[in-house]
């Protein structure tokens, strides 16, 4: 199998894996969920990586939070600030419970993006947003961790090169279980439907 | 009678320049670029009109505020985001064609001096049958949804 083919596949059985949890969870009073419900098949928040303000933090600091977690880098200057500036809208449209959201946006490209070109990038789109980055081993670990998968394409020859990588969206509740997938072009109604429940999931526990 | 149809010669001429100047063939409107921190490369976005009927494609970029400025697509297809250099938009007849995040966009790489958001940028976009369209990009802060909140 080809990479590619094997990511596909893999968000297949994502997908698969979504609606199995749907169907299984139908019986207990949930919460009605537009996006993917991952709640059981993908693991809890768990890394060890660096913040942009250099500090080393795990999953576990960001218990509390719901996290919304993406993987991207600063060089990427289209697909990264569109799914920033998405989640920036949807965090103000969010209104006070934003505050008890973090966007996590990981870096896929270690050998450029430093904690200080991170904090710029990050702040740049929202005050919520924490960059992480870590070695390259640690972010192929996480990645993997989340079915995710990236690569490092050809240089240009001018010395720049692309990483292509998942574009998936994770949501994480405050008790650092995931729980939700959202596509890029999930619309901003269905996530702030969302993060309005899993927030206030959060504040009823 | 002579000067009356010399005024009327002028009148339609002077018509006819200003008609031609108030509507090109192509023409680039409501641009802008989405400014990120430091030297990072950004992405510009802009939408073409072709009121021609000749069917046309862009085919290169350039700003002189830029080192380098080149025409890519991302996609974001199987789940995976990515971008690649294209060679040429196609830009229909009698159609527009829109340069917008998450799809075709100029990327505008080493800027010659810092950009901030309210500056503007002036790119030279290429068309196929060799003329060239200057637009004027508004420079946008990294988190702006389009050329106006
Ligand atoms: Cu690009």
């Amino acid at each position: 199998m080809t990479p590619s083919i094997f990511r596909r596949a893999l968000m297949v059985l994502l997908t698969a894996a979504a609606v199995a949890s749907l169907a299984a969870c139908q019986r207990e009073a949930q919460p009605e969920w537009r996006l993917n419900d991952v709640s059981g098949h993908l693991p809890d928040l768990d890394f060890k990586l660096t913040d942009d303000n250099g500090n080393p933090v795990t999953g576990a600091d960001y218990k509390g939070k719901v996290a919304v977690m993406y993987f991207g880098y600063t060089h990427c200057p289209d697909v990264c600030p569109l799914t920033l500036t998405q989640l920036h809208v949807i965090l103000d449209r969010l209104g006070p419970a934003a505050e008890n959201v973090r966007i996590l946006f990981v870096s896929v490209d270690p050998a450029r993006d430093t904690p200080a070109v991170m904090h710029a990038y990050v702040n740049a789109f929202d005050k919520r947003a924490v960059g992480l980055v870590g070695s390259q081993a640690a972010v192929e670990a996480l990645a993997k961790r989340y079915r995710s998968a990236f690569t490092r394409e050809p240089d240009r020859g001018d010395g720049n090169y692309e990483v292509s990588h998942s574009s998936a969206i994770y949501f994480f509740d405050a008790e650092g279980k995931a729980r939700l997938l959202a596509t890029p072009s999930a619309s901003q109604d269905d996530i702030v439907h969302d993060l309005h429940l899993l927030t206030s999931l959060e504040t009823r526990s | 009678m002579m000067a009356r149809s010399l005024a009327l010669a002028l009148i339609l001429s002077i018509g006819g320049a200003a008609h031609a100047a108030d509507k090109p063939a192509v023409e680039a409107k409501s641009g802008w670029v989405r400014v990120l921190p430091g030297n990072l490369p950004a992405g510009g976005y802009v939408t073409f009109e072709n009121r021609s009927d000749r069917a046309l494609s862009i085919v290169g970029a350039a700003s002189p505020q830029y080192g380098n400025a080149m025409i890519h697509r991302s996609s974001t297809d199987g789940g995976m985001g990515r971008m690649e250099m294209v060679d040429s938009v196609p830009l229909p007849a009698k159609g527009s064609l829109a340069f917008a995040p998450g799809g075709y966009h100029v990327m505008l790489m080493q800027p010659k001096q810092a950009v901030k958001p309210g500056d503007k940028i002036v790119v030279t976009f290429t068309l196929s049958d060799g003329e060239t369209i200057p637009a004027t990009l508004l420079a946008r802060p990294a988190n702006a949804s389009g050329p106006t909140d």
